[in-house]
């Protein structure tokens, strides 16, 4: 090694160790807080999920095409619901997918009531929106097993730390485009909704909202489909579901049951994504 | 009569160098100066206008020249670095300018509303609720609001659209909206910011129309900002032009044509045609001015074919056409007259150029007389007069 290279490999500036030193920390002192707040999670993701497994699957899959046909009032697409949760329920995986549909609902509608609030935020202060890019980048660029380490130090193993992991890893969609959203607002409707006295709050509910719905509505269809992918790497802390299945055809090179689990996650995305556009198509 | 809009001494520059700027517009300096200096851009310098309420006051300008700019300071859209905006409220003046937020709020709701060039219209409500918007702003409970949108729809000829979205309809039409949401609130002051100009010649011929109409029974008072001097001198009774944030003249429409303040307004009115602005006042020759014969006698014109006698309270008793007696006959039938040659066509002061060309042409270029209200004869106009007038010399 030359010098200059082995000064610097010397002089390590021991990152590492700090961000060690601050979970040691947050371990130390407040590690019953965490796992409080990870059993408490835990126990209503679980209870849930035994809730909808109650249900007859059928019962449960005629449920879901209903809500399909209430969103996009669209019959073909119901049929379409049903049949891809019947597939499901005949290769035997849907306490899997009941388990991964609950993660990924309660992900995505916690990344939007975080993200939403932050993105109109950010757009209204152009000076916390500079503040926030580097974060949310680093929340979406930082490899996922990066964070599963410290997540799973805090939380322990389950459902609430592979909850909180896609919640991490989604927002930075949901802030950005409820961002986009709201900045490209045409400035005429501001304008008038300005020049016939609006309040703050009155420009922001009947002008900027309504206008930025479509873009926001694109963010939650997002947050759904990046809550799905994440969904692999959070069995791999114990989160339950498809992912539990998918990794452990992995470890053991079961070609049949990855490409089963892995079909079953295409069926669901397909499913939500489609029930989830309906906002953007609907009243102009 | 009472004063709607008063704005005194308005200085408008946008940029952070806010003193830097405004000591620089008082040591006179241009919009380029400012701009390479301070790195602000100077909305607009020293505007002093007042409108009066009821009338039509236009902003002219190239784009660029501050009307907008100046417009805006009305309600606020635009922030006033210094001077004073000062809107009538009720019974008493509100100056925009330094009012707090609460006031503009209220103003914004009752007492001025504006209507854009691009409509601003809410693309997702129906043209109802969108009419409605101002009413709903301001609290009206939503029994009340329905009656008036009903009442506004059905005076810009739109209620058979009320559930239809804005976007569904056409441009002219969108814009129907966008007045009709501005009458809603019944706002007494009326800002229109290049309300037509996105609109194609024909419908905006026929909106300028029915402002005109729904004006004269409205009486709003209205600042309306144009690039158009036909516009400007159709509607307007007063105009106002700008150029570089400073306003250059303001005065009636055929103040501005007849006696343009610099060579800035000369090139804005070459093109107008003095025919669509110019009234039989405007080109007459005072009868003070006319040269007088014996016993009463008044020739009309300078070639000394047409004659009036005046008696002593300043009626017509006789009238002669090349030495021979003529009937005088109104400006208003010309059409119906033959062409005979021993007639004289008479005009009120307010008649348009146009009819009294016509009259001449009819009567084989005889005069012109003017007689006021009282049928006193207070001028006439000559041949010379009209073509004087026509050619700005």
């Amino acid at each position: 090694m030359d010098p200059i290279s082995k000064f610097m490999v010397d002089h390590k500036i021991p990152i590492g160790a700090w961000g060690k030193a601050f979970f040691g920390f947050l371990t130390d002192n407040f590690d019953t807080v965490f796992r409080a707040f990870s059993n408490g999670l835990n126990f209503l993701l679980d209870g849930l999920v035994d809730i909808l497994l109650l249900v007859p699957p059928v019962l449960l899959a005629l449920v879901i095409a209903a809500i399909a046909w209430l969103l996009q009032r669209s019959r073909p697409l119901a049929i379409g619901v049903f049949l891809g949760l019947i597939f499901i329920i005949n290769q035997n995986l849907w306490k899997q997918t009941v388990q991964t549909l609950v993660l990924v609902v309660a992900a995505a509608a916690m990344a939007m009531a975080i993200g939403v609030p932050l993105g109109i935020w950010a757009a209204h202060k152009p000076k916390v929106y500079r503040i926030m890019l580097p974060v949310l980048d680093l929340m979406q660029t930082l490899p996922t097993f990066v964070y599963l380490i410290p997540v799973l130090t805090l939380f322990g193993l389950g459902n609430a730390p592979g909850l909180i992991v896609t919640i991490i890893f989604v927002i930075p969609t949901a802030v950005r485009l409820t961002h986009l959203g709201v900045v490209s607002v045409p400035k005429s409707i501001v304008e008038a909704g300005e020049a016939f006295g609006a309040t703050k709050s009155q420009l922001l509910w009947k002008v900027e909202l309504p206008s930025a719905l479509p873009t926001i509505m694109a963010g939650l269809t997002q947050s759904i489909m990046l809550s799905l992918s994440m969904v692999v790497f959070a069995a791999l802390i114990g989160a339950g579901g498809l992912g539990t299945e998918i990794n452990r055809a992995l470890g053991s090179r079961r070609i049949d049951l990855g490409l089963e689990a892995g079909l079953a996650i295409v069926v669901l995305a397909i499913v939500l994504d489609r029930m989830t556009r309906i906002a953007v198509g609907g009243k102009k | 009569m009472t004063v709607a809009v008063d704005f005194r001494n308005v200085d408008i520059v946008f940029g952070a160098d806010q003193a830097g700027s405004l000591a620089m517009i008082d040591a006179g300096a241009t919009r380029a100066e400012i701009l390479e200096k301070t790195g602000n851009v100077l909305g607009c310098a020293g505007a002093s206008l007042t409108v009066n309420e009821g009338e039509i006051s236009v902003l002219m300008g190239l784009s660029g020249s501050g009307k907008s700019t100046l417009l805006r300071a009305v309600n606020r859209l635009n922030v006033v670095s210094r001077g004073q905006v000062l809107v009538k409220d009720g019974d008493k003046t509100v100056d925009v300018v330094t009012c707090d937020e609460v006031t503009l709020r209220r103003l914004r709701q009752k007492q001025v509303a504006m209507v854009f060039q691009q409509f601003g219209l809410l693309p997702w409500r129906t043209v109802e609720e969108n009419v409605g918007l101002g009413l709903e702003l301001a609290g009206v409970p939503e029994a009340e609001r329905k009656e008036r949108v009903k009442k506004q729809l059905e005076l810009v000829h739109l209620d058979q659209w009320s559930k239809k979205y804005a976007h569904e309809l056409s441009g002219g039409m969108q814009q129907r909206v966008g007045l009709a949401r501005a009458f809603a609130t019944e706002a007494p002051i009326l800002l229109m910011d290049e309300p037509f100009s996105a609109l194609d010649p024909l419908i905006r011929t026929k909106l300028q129309d029915e402002l005109l109409q729904l004006q004269a029974e409205l009486k709003k008072t209205i600042i309306f900002v144009s690039h158009d001097l036909e516009e400007a001198l159709k509607i307007g009774s007063h105009i106002t032009i700008m150029e570089g944030g400073r306003i250059v003249q303001t005065g009636a429409p055929e103040d501005i044509v007849l006696r343009p303040a610099n060579d800035y307004v000369r090139d804005f009115i070459a093109n107008v045609n003095p025919l669509s602005v110019l009234t039989a006042w405007n080109v007459m020759r005072d009868r003070r001015d006319l040269e007088h014969g014996d016993n009463g006698w008044v020739w009309l014109d300078r070639r000394k074919t047409t004659r009036f006698k005046i008696d002593d309270h300043g009626l017509v008793a006789a009238a002669e056409r090349d030495g021979k007696p003529a009937v005088w006959v109104s400006c208003a039938d010309v059409e119906g007259q033959s062409e005979e040659a021993a007639q004289v066509f008479w005009a009120n002061p307010g008649t348009s150029l146009k009819t009294v060309m016509l009259a001449m042409h009819r009567s084989q270029t005889a005069p012109v007389a003017l007689f006021d209200d009282q049928s006193r004869f207070v001028g006439a106009i000559g041949i010379r007069d009209v073509l004087s007038a026509v050619l700005r010399r």
